[in-house]
């Protein structure tokens, strides 16, 4: 125990002194969205200023996990007295150090201003986008160094592995996980309990123990952020799955494209190993496990389970047939259990604090039945045409309302809700009048989209949804791997019916020949990414249908998204004649005399849509 | 390094909840130390050292200090709030570090308000 006590000392900038004797924290947000906007910047400042000060051994500066306010980059969170600072910069921080953390004054201009409200709010818990979130998965983001194990452990961390090695058998940690109504956090909605039993029960050894980190979605961040702030709670939920079903072995498969993520993780597997939580005899119990890295190359289709364990044995990421479980024939053909990143990190919490906790957190009633409802809380990345992008967990059951609008702040630039699309790629697209939906595995998938890894795009009225529709297929045709013919060649006919639509070049029929499509691949393609493919389009269908119509028949776009059936004009009364859009515009497609309107050339516009941004009278039509 | 037993792992766990327990913001006393301009120039700064050194000493782990802007009686500088969950805070003035030691043990510890340094309970009306 000697040498981990200096290496504590070392650690603290306080050389000699105990920790715990810092009067403030500031935790400085270190997820790869605030250092890209310049943490590490800021933290040396940071450090420069209290030494200046004489505050080194009183004001300790924590580097945290992604705090999830990711629009408000670099963050910083000043305990205990809860203030919230934002989009800091490095010259804000010897003002900041010398009014807040010497004189204890808050600095008001750094703080968050709601949209639409005037007062700075100082408070992190008075904040609206903080305010309705629940943390359970993410309960450690901005309270704990991710790369200190010490101060997982302080968080009740390795609590839960040593109850079940102590005190529990592994017929008691399955049956406390199915009880609990844990479903796949991944997007499935699988229950986790029945999983692990099935893996337990089937026969074959050695077994093994997957978490599947390869998030693929576009704009989806939830796994990255949990292994970036809290890396610790996934190998203990993995440790714990595994002593459930009885594997000793453990792989993490981890997109090379997460640089963080991976080191943190690489960390905290060697910290755990020093700690002997992971290796031979973990805490003396007589219970081996370790778990290895995978690094995975970023193809979409190998978040699929049995893709992903094609590409782990070293064969091309292709899915198989589903009958075959990868419980049963999963990594080298032996019994597998595959969870999510964010699925694992919420079994620490359920060992520690029992299944009846968390039953009572979330939507439905799963004492007899495990698909009947969706317990405890889920992670959503919050991106698109909203105010407070980033990373929120919410109890099931919310409204998307009430994520959109009370924790996302609305629309930017006062502009209207137009759709909100969930479960990424092959999610579906869902209209304002579905807006007071409660937010659950089923509920999603009872208005043709699914829950997903979490990803939640928001639009508004400038979007239009045949191009929202186009760009999904696209991202699909250049994802599917190719090894069914429903996938492969369903979607490039989708892609180029979408294509005909947005072009003005399709004919009546093109709507019902989409659907066609779309059920067929639903039907008939190999894995879930086929099968969820056509979601896109047909919610769209489903509920903007006059929006396709429009294309078609009037070869309009209603929302002046699509070039090909839009065209620019400049408003006569507003427009001033101040040139600026003549002098912009790639094409020299505008014309007029100085302080006189101007006009559009439209054999030479290109329908770039400069003019309109550049435009400072609102005069540009687009039509 | 030895690899740790579960009874290790409570120790750890002991030692950091202290640490962490700060960043949650919640204890069970708040010690506050103005410190505005006049507040410095009176001696906030060893005053903070001195309460700092109290709660290092008395190894409590419930307990937060923080500071603030001064609380507009400069000439009754240093001085501190001390706010015991659920009661009204009490506002200490004209502060030196035997002082500080005195309510530490007093107040912050057992409950006792020391009246003679004390100058008034509760906080002031706001809208």
């Amino acid at each position: 125990m000697n040498s981990l006590q200096t290496e504590n000392v070392e650690a603290e900038p306080a050389a000699g002194k105990r920790p715990g004797n810092y009067r403030m924290h500031l935790m400085l947000c270190a997820g790869t969205g605030c250092v890209s906007g310049g943490s590490y910047k800021i933290k040396e400042a940071l450090e420069r200023e209290l030494a200046k000060h004489g505050l080194t051994d009183e004001v300790a500066v924590v580097m945290t996990g992604c705090n999830g306010f990711c629009a408000q980059g670099p963050v910083m969170a000043v305990q205990p007295d809860g203030i919230f600072y934002q989009l800091l910069d490095e010259k804000d921080i010897p003002h900041l150090v010398e009014e807040h953390m010497l004189k204890g004054r808050p600095v008001e201009e750094l703080m968050y201003t709601p949209p639409a409200e005037r007062a700075a709010v100082p408070k992190m818990s008075e904040i609206g986008f903080f305010k309705k979130q629940r943390l359970l998965a993410l309960r450690n983001r901005g309270l704990i160094d991710p790369e200190k194990i010490d101060d997982y452990i302080g968080r009740d961390g390795y609590q839960a592995l040593a109850k079940v090695l102590s005190q529990m058998e592994p017929e008691e940690v399955v049956q406390e996980v199915i009880a609990s109504g844990l479903r796949g956090r991944g997007g499935g909605g699988f229950p986790t309990g029945i999983k692990w039993k099935t893996c337990r029960l089937t026969p074959g050894e050695p077994k093994y123990v997957v978490c599947n980190a390869d998030e693929g979605d576009p704009g989806a961040y939830m796994d990255r952020s949990i292994v970036e702030s809290d890396p610790h709670v996934v190998l203990e939920g993995m440790a714990i799955a595994a002593y459930a079903i009885g594997a000793s072995k453990g792989y993490v498969y981890i997109r090379h494209e997460y640089p963080l993520a991976l080191e943190r993780l690489r960390k905290a597997i060697a910290d755990a190993r020093e700690y002997g939580l992971l290796g031979r005899n973990i805490l003396d119990q007589g219970f081996d496990f370790d778990i290895a890295i995978h690094l995975g190359a970023g193809a979409f289709v190998c978040g699929e389970s049995t893709a992903l364990m094609a590409s782990m044995e070293g064969h091309v990421g292709e899915p198989r047939a589903k009958y075959i479980h990868t419980v049963e024939h999963g990594l080298w053909d032996r019994p597998t259990n595959l969870n999510n990143v964010e699925t694992y990190a919420n079994v620490p919490q359920i060992i520690l604090r029992g299944a009846k906790w968390f039953t009572s957190i979330g939507t439905g009633d799963v004492t007899k039945n495990p698909w009947g409802g969706s317990k405890g809380t889920k992670v959503f990345s919050l991106v698109g045409k909203v105010n407070n992008t980033g990373l929120v967990e919410v109890p099931m059951g919310i409204t998307l309302r009430e994520i959109i609008f009370d924790i996302g702040g609305g629309i930017p630039n006062g502009k209207k809700f137009k759709a909100v699309q969930t479960g990424g790629p092959s999610g579906g697209v869902l209209p304002e009048s579905l807006l007071d939906m409660p937010v659950d595995f089923d509920q999603l998938t009872s208005v043709g989209s699914m829950m997903g890894s979490g990803g939640m795009i928001i639009m508004d009225e400038d979007d239009c949804m045949v191009d929202i529709a186009r760009y999904f297929v696209d991202f699909l045709v250049g994802e599917s791997c190719g090894k069914c013919l429903p996938c492969r060649e369903g979607l490039r006919q989708m892609s180029s019916l979408l294509n005909d639509i947005c072009n003005g070049t399709a004919e009546k029929g093109a709507i019902s020949l989409l659907e066609e499509l779309g059920q067929t691949l639903a039907e008939t393609s190999l894995c879930a990414l086929g099968r969820t493919a056509g979601n896109p389009v047909l919610t769209t269908i489903r509920y903007f249908r006059d929006e396709y119509e429009a294309h078609i028949n009037k070869k309009k776009c209603p929302a002046g998204v699509c070039k090909a059936l839009i065209t620019y004009s400049i408003d006569a009364k507003k427009c001033n004649g101040c040139t600026l859009c003549a002098r912009e515009c790639p094409q020299h497609a505008i014309e007029g005399e100085k302080r006189k309107p101007h006009r559009i050339n439209n054999n030479l516009c290109i329908r770039c849509g400069i003019c309109r941004e550049v435009c400072k009278q609102d005069a540009i039509l687009v039509k | 390094m030895s690899k740790l037993r579960i009874e290790d792992l409570d120790k750890i766990a002991e030692r950091q909840k202290k640490i962490v327990s700060l960043r949650d913001g919640a204890g069970r006393v708040k010690i506050t130390v103005h410190m505005g301009t006049c507040g410095i120039s009176a001696g906030a700064r060893k005053i903070m050292s001195a309460v700092i050194r109290c709660v290092e000493e008395s190894a409590a782990s419930d307990i937060v200090v923080t500071t603030s802007g001064c609380a507009g009686l400069c000439s009754r500088e240093p001085m501190m709030t001390v706010e015991v969950i659920e009661q009204a805070p009490v506002k200490y003035v004209d502060l030196d570090e035997e002082k500080v030691k005195e309510i530490f043990d007093e107040h912050v510890m057992k409950g006792n308000i020391v009246e003679d340094y004390a100058l008034a309970m509760g906080g002031e009306h706001t809208l």
